[in-house]
C-alpha cells in the first residue's frame, strides 16, 4: 500500500483515496489510487494485475486450436470477435481461404456480439451515473441475443464457436429466424434507450464536456474503438483493413469531433444501429457451402511472424503469432484495446471532480481481464 | 355517542370526556398525551415499514421485475424480516468517537420527524396539535434534522463520513430555502398559516387549481426541493457515493442505522403529506361548486382515505423520480438551487402576491 | 503503397538497418542504439508518417532478448515493423520510445514486467501486473515449480 500511495505522491493538502479492486463502479478488478485536493482529482494511478492469468505464456505450451478457448476469456463481451481474430491469423499463416458461408456467419455473429456488448455498456453506464433502471432494461434486451448464442454456439457468453478453418459446427436452423425477430424487436426498443438516458438533461450535464480527448492525443495514446472515433480518429478496422464479409456490406463509420464522455456514449448508441443494418444485409443471403475447411489434425504454422487485427466492441485487437514450425506457437501477443485505453485515464481526469472520474472511466468501457490477460 | 368516520371529533371528544370523568384534569391531560404519543409511534412504525416495502415494489415495477414476493403473501412481511435482521447486527463501537454525540445523532433525526408528524392533519378532527402558526412550525422542525446529520458525520471520527455529512448538510440547508419560499407562496394565497383553516379554505377547490400558474410552479419547486432536502432521488450523491465516500451514516450499524434509514423514508412521507395538505387539499374531497351530485359522490369517501390517497400519490411521484433519473453532481445540485430555483421562487412569490391583490384567483 | 516502394523509402531513412519484405509488412531490424533515431525519422518524415504505435511485443529469442514494434500510419494506412535485439540477458536495456509515442508508456512497462528489459528514458518504469518479488515469466528459462507444470 505504501508503494501505491508513494506512486501518487500527495502534497500537503492532498489526500489519497483508494477505489479498491472490489468496487461497484470499476467494472472488474481495477484498483485506482486517486489523489484529491478537496473535490478535484490531482492524480490517478491504476493498479492492474489482479486477474493476470498469463494467457500469453500459456499459449506457448498449447496447440493453435486450444488458443481459441483462452481468447474467449480475455474480453469476454467480445468473445466471438476474439476467437475470430486468432482463427484469421492462423488461416492467413496457412494460406487457407474459408468459404463464403463461414465468412457471412462469422460477420453476423460478430455484429450480434457488438450489439450485446454495447447493450451492457449502456446498462452499466446508466447504473454508474445513478439511473439504476437502465441496468435492468439493458440486460433484459441482451438476454435475447444470449439466447441466440446459446442455441447456435452452445454458450451464452463464452462461445468458442470459431475454429481455424471455419466453425465448430453449422448454425442451428432457427438462427436466421430468431435473429430477424430480434432485430425487429430491438429497432423499436432502442428508442426507449434514447428517451431514458440520451435526452435526459441531468445525464447530459454530467457527461457533456467531461474528459475531453483531442484527435492528436487519441492517436498519440493509441486509443482505438469508440473512444478514438468519438475524438475524430477514424480507426475502424472493418473499414480500413476489411476481413471476413465486411467488404461486401455497406455501413457508416461513426465519427464525432468533440471527444467528450457524451460522444463516447453516443458513438456506441449509433454503432448499435449500424450493426443492425449490417446484419440485415447479410442474414437472408447466407450462401450454402461447407462450414469448415479440411484441416490437418495437427496444425503447424510455417516459420514466421503473422499479425491480424480485428475490430472488437472496444477497439482494435491485434493478434501477433511468432511461429518456429512446431505445433505450439513460439510467442503469441495480444494487443488488447482496453490496455491501451486505460493508460490515458490519468491525463483525462486531471482537474475534474470525483464524480466525473466515475463517468469517464465508465465511458471508456474497460474490461479488466482484457487489460491483464 | 355517534361515531362517524367522516368526523373524528366526536370520537376524540368522547375519549376526553370519559377520561375527565374518571380522573383529575392533570392526569387526564397526561393520559391523553400518552395516547397521542403511542398512536403517533404506531403510525410512524407502520407507515415506515409499509413505505420501505412500497419502494421496493414500485422500484421493481419500473425495472421490469417482481420485487419481494416470498416473505408472507405478496412479500408484505419483507420489511419486518429486514428489521429483525438489523436488530441482530453487531453494533461496532468506534474508537475515539465522541460517544454521546455518536449515540445522540440518530435520535435527533427521528425526534425531528416525529414532531413534524404531530402537526399534520390526518382527517377531520384527527389533528394532534392545531397551531395557528402551523406552517411555520413545520418548517422550523424539519430544519432540526440537519443537526442530526452533521453530528453523525462529526462523531464518526472518519474523514469520509465528515465530508459526506458536510455535503448533505449543505444540500439540506440550501434546499430548505426553496421549500420555505414555496410554502410561503401558498400562505400568501391562503391568508393564514393554520393548517386546519387552510384545508377548510380548499373546500371549493384545491389550492393547486385556485392559484393556477403560481401554485403549479410552487408545487413543482416544492417537490424538487423536498426531494433534495430529504437526500433522495436524483439528489442522493452524498450517500450513494458509496462509490467513494459512504455518506454520513457509514459507521452506524444495526438499530441506529435502522433509525437513519427509517427517518429518511418518514421525511419523504412528511414532505409528501405537507404537499398534499397545502397544494392538494389535505383531507378535503374534490368538490366543484354547484355540482351537487359530484360533491355527494366525493363526500362518500371518508376524508382519511382522501388524505392517504393524496399523500401516497405524491410519494409515488417521488419514487418515480428516483428510479428514472441519473444523479446530479454536488456542484450541479447547489447550482440548481442558488441560480435557478431561488430566483424562480422569488419571482413566483411576487406573482402570487400580485394575483391575490388583484383577486385573479378562483 | 507497394511493399517494394515502402521498403525503399524506409531504407533511405534507416541507414545501417536491415530492411526486408516480410510476408505481410516491411520489416526493419535495427541495432538498439539506433532505435530512437530511426523511429523518430520514420515517424516524422512525410512519406511514411507512422504516427500510431500499435503494439510493442517483448521477445525472448533463446539467446537474445528483443522487442518488436508495430507502427501504422493513419494517413497512408500502411504498417511497418521495427525489430531490435539485445544480447545481454542479465541487464538488457533499450531506449524508450515514450518521447515519441505516449502509448509506449504502458506497453514498455508490460515488457519490463514480463521480460525484464529496462527502457532508458521511460518516465515511470515500474512493474505492471506482478509485484517486485516475481521473476520475469515470459523468458524461456523461467522456472516456477509451483505454478507451471513442466511436461
Amino acid at each position: 500500500m505504501e508503494e501505491a500511495v508513494k506512486s501518487v505522491v500527495p502534497e500537503n493538502e492532498e489526500y489519497v483515496i483508494n477505489m479498491g479492486p472490489q468496487h461497484p463502479s470499476t467494472h472488474g478488478v481495477l484498483r485506482l489510487v486517486v489523489s484529491l485536493k478537496g473535490e478535484i482529482v490531482q492524480n490517478v494511478q491504476p493498479h492492474i494485475g489482479y486477474i493476470h492469468r498469463g494467457i500469453e505464456k500459456m499459449c506457448e505450451s498449447i496447440t493453435y486450436p486450444q488458443i481459441i478457448h483462452l481468447t474467449d476469456r480475455m474480453d469476454y463481451l467480445s468473445a466471438h470477435i476474439n476467437n475470430e481474430a486468432v482463427c484469421l491469423t492462423v488461416e492467413k499463416a496457412l494460406g487457407i481461404e474459408v468459404s463464403d458461408r463461414v465468412k457471412y456467419i462469422r460477420t453476423i455473429l460478430s455484429e450480434l456480439t457488438r450489439i450485446q456488448s454495447h447493450q451492457l455498456f449502456w446498462a452499466t453506464f446508466g447504473m454508474d451515473l445513478g439511473a439504476l433502471t437502465c441496468f435492468f432494461y439493458g440486460l433484459r434486451d441482451r438476454e435475447k441475443i444470449l439466447d441466440i448464442f446459446e442455441e447456435t454456439c452452445g454458450g451464452r457468453m463464452i462461445v468458442s464457436y470459431n475454429a481455424p478453418g471455419g466453425l465448430m459446427n453449422d448454425i442451428h436452423p432457427n438462427f436466421q429466424k430468431r435473429t430477424k425477430e430480434f432485430i425487429k424487436y430491438f429497432r423499436k426498443t432502442i428508442h426507449e434507450y434514447d428517451k431514458l438516458l440520451t435526452g435526459n438533461v441531468i445525464f447530459q450535464e454530467r457527461t457533456k464536456g467531461i474528459g475531453r480527448v483531442t484527435r492528436e492525443d487519441a492517436i498519440g495514446w493509441g486509443m482505438t474503438g469508440p473512444v478514438g472515433r468519438a475524438s475524430g480518429f477514424s480507426c475502424d478496422v472493418r473499414k480500413h483493413n476489411p476481413y471476413s464479409a465486411y467488404d461486401r456490406v455497406t455501413f457508416n463509420e461513426i465519427l464525432y469531433d468533440e471527444g467528450d464522455t457524451f460522444h463516447r456514449y453516443k458513438v456506441r448508441m449509433d454503432e448499435m444501429l449500424e450493426s443492425m443494418n449490417i446484419i440485415e444485409q447479410l442474414i437472408d443471403n447466407i450462401p450454402e457451402g461447407p462450414w469448415t475447411e479440411k484441416m490437418k489434425p495437427v496444425i503447424k504454422l510455417p516459420e514466421g511472424e503473422y499479425f491480424q487485427s480485428v475490430e472488437t466492441a472496444r477497439g482494435e485487437l491485434g493478434v501477433f503469432i511468432v511461429s518456429d514450425g512446431n505445433k505450439n506457437p513460439f510467442r503469441v501477443k495480444f494487443r488488447s484495446p482496453n490496455f491501451v485505453n486505460l493508460a490515458p485515464l490519468n491525463i483525462m481526469s486531471k482537474g475534474s471532480k470525483i464524480a466525473d472520474l466515475v463517468a469517464i472511466s465508465g465511458s471508456l468501457d474497460l474490461i479488466i481481464p482484457d487489460i491483464d490477460r | 355517542m355517534e361515531f362517524s368516520i367522516y368526523d373524528f371529533s366526536s370520537f376524540t371528544a368522547w375519549i376526553d370526556s370519559s377520561l375527565r370523568a374518571s380522573m383529575s384534569p392533570g392526569w387526564a391531560t397526561a393520559v391523553e398525551w400518552i395516547i397521542i404519543g403511542v398512536a403517533i409511534l404506531l403510525f410512524y412504525a407502520v407507515v415506515g415499514l409499509f413505505l420501505v416495502y412500497a419502494e421496493r415494489k414500485v422500484c421493481a415495477l419500473m425495472q421490469n421485475r417482481l420485487g419481494p414476493n416470498r416473505v408472507g403473501p405478496g412479500g408484505i412481511f419483507q420489511t419486518i424480516a429486514d428489521l429483525i435482521k438489523l436488530l441482530f447486527v453487531e453494533l461496532v463501537p468506534i474508537k475515539n468517537a465522541d460517544k454521546i454525540l455518536f449515540n445522540l445523532a440518530p435520535y435527533i433525526v427521528i425526534i425531528a420527524s416525529f414532531m413534524a408528524i404531530g402537526a399534520i392533519p390526518f382527517a377531520k378532527g384527527l389533528h394532534a396539535i392545531d397551531l395557528d402558526i402551523g406552517i411555520f412550525y413545520l418548517m422550523a422542525i424539519s430544519s432540526m434534522g440537519v443537526i442530526g446529520v452533521l453530528l453523525a458525520g462529526w462523531a464518526s471520527n472518519n474523514k469520509y463520513s465528515l465530508i459526506g455529512a458536510m455535503r448533505s448538510g449543505a444540500q439540506i440547508v440550501s434546499y430548505e430555502l426553496s421549500v420555505g419560499l414555496a410554502l410561503v407562496t401558498m400562505v400568501v394565497l391562503a391568508g393564514t398559516m393554520q393548517l386546519s383553516e387552510m384545508i377548510e379554505a380548499q373546500r371549493w377547490g384545491w389550492f393547486i387549481f385556485k392559484g393556477h400558474v403560481p401554485a403549479v410552479t410552487a408545487f413543482v419547486i416544492y417537490i424538487i426541493a423536498g426531494t433534495a432536502e430529504t437526500n433522495r432521488g436524483p439528489f442522493d450523491l452524498a450517500e450513494a457515493e458509496s462509490e467513494l465516500t459512504a455518506g454520513f451514516h457509514t459507521e452506524y450499524s444495526g438499530i441506529k442505522f435502522a433509525f437513519f434509514f427509517l427517518a429518511e423514508y418518514m421525511n419523504m412521507f412528511i414532505i409528501a403529506s405537507i404537499a398534499a395538505t397545502i397544494f392538494l387539499g389535505g383531507w378535503m374531497p374534490f368538490h366543484i361548486y354547484g355540482l351537487d351530485g359530484l360533491n355527494k359522490v366525493m363526500d362518500f369517501i371518508p376524508p382519511f382515505f382522501w388524505y392517504i390517497g393524496k399523500t401516497f400519490g405524491v410519494v409515488f411521484l417521488m419514487m418515480w423520480l428516483k428510479w428514472t433519473f441519473p444523479r446530479l453532481r454536488i456542484d450541479q445540485l447547489l447550482n440548481l438551487e442558488w441560480k435557478y430555483l431561488l430566483p424562480l421562487n422569488i419571482f413566483n412569490l411576487l406573482l402570487m402576491a400580485f394575483l391575490v391583490l388583484k383577486g385573479w384567483h378562483w | 503503397m507497394e511493399k517494394k516502394q515502402l521498403a525503399a523509402i524506409a531504407a533511405s531513412h534507416a541507414p545501417g538497418a536491415v530492411v526486408t519484405e516480410g510476408l505481410q509488412f516491411v520489416e526493419i531490424s535495427v541495432e538498439p542504439d539506433q532505435l530512437l533515431k530511426i523511429a523518430g525519422a520514420l515517424k516524422y518524415n512525410r512519406e511514411t508518417l507512422l504516427d500510431l504505435l500499435v503494439s510493442v511485443t517483448g521477445m525472448d529469442w533463446g539467446q537474445e532478448l528483443g522487442t518488436i514494434y508495430h507502427f501504422r500510419s493513419t494517413t497512408f494506412n500502411h504498417m511497418i515493423v521495427l525489430k531490435t535485439r539485445v544480447s545481454d540477458r542479465e541487464n538488457p536495456e533499450i531506449d524508450s520510445l515514450c518521447s515519441l509515442y505516449n502509448a509506449a508508456e504502458f506497453h514498455e512497462r508490460e515488457v519490463y514486467d514480463l521480460l525484464g528489459i529496462k527502457f532508458r528514458g521511460h518516465p515511470d518504469l515500474r512493474r505492471l501486473f506482478l509485484d517486485s518479488t516475481w521473476g520475469f515469466p515470459l523468458r524461456k528459462d523461467y522456472k516456477d515449480d509451483i505454478n507451471i507444470v513442466a511436461k
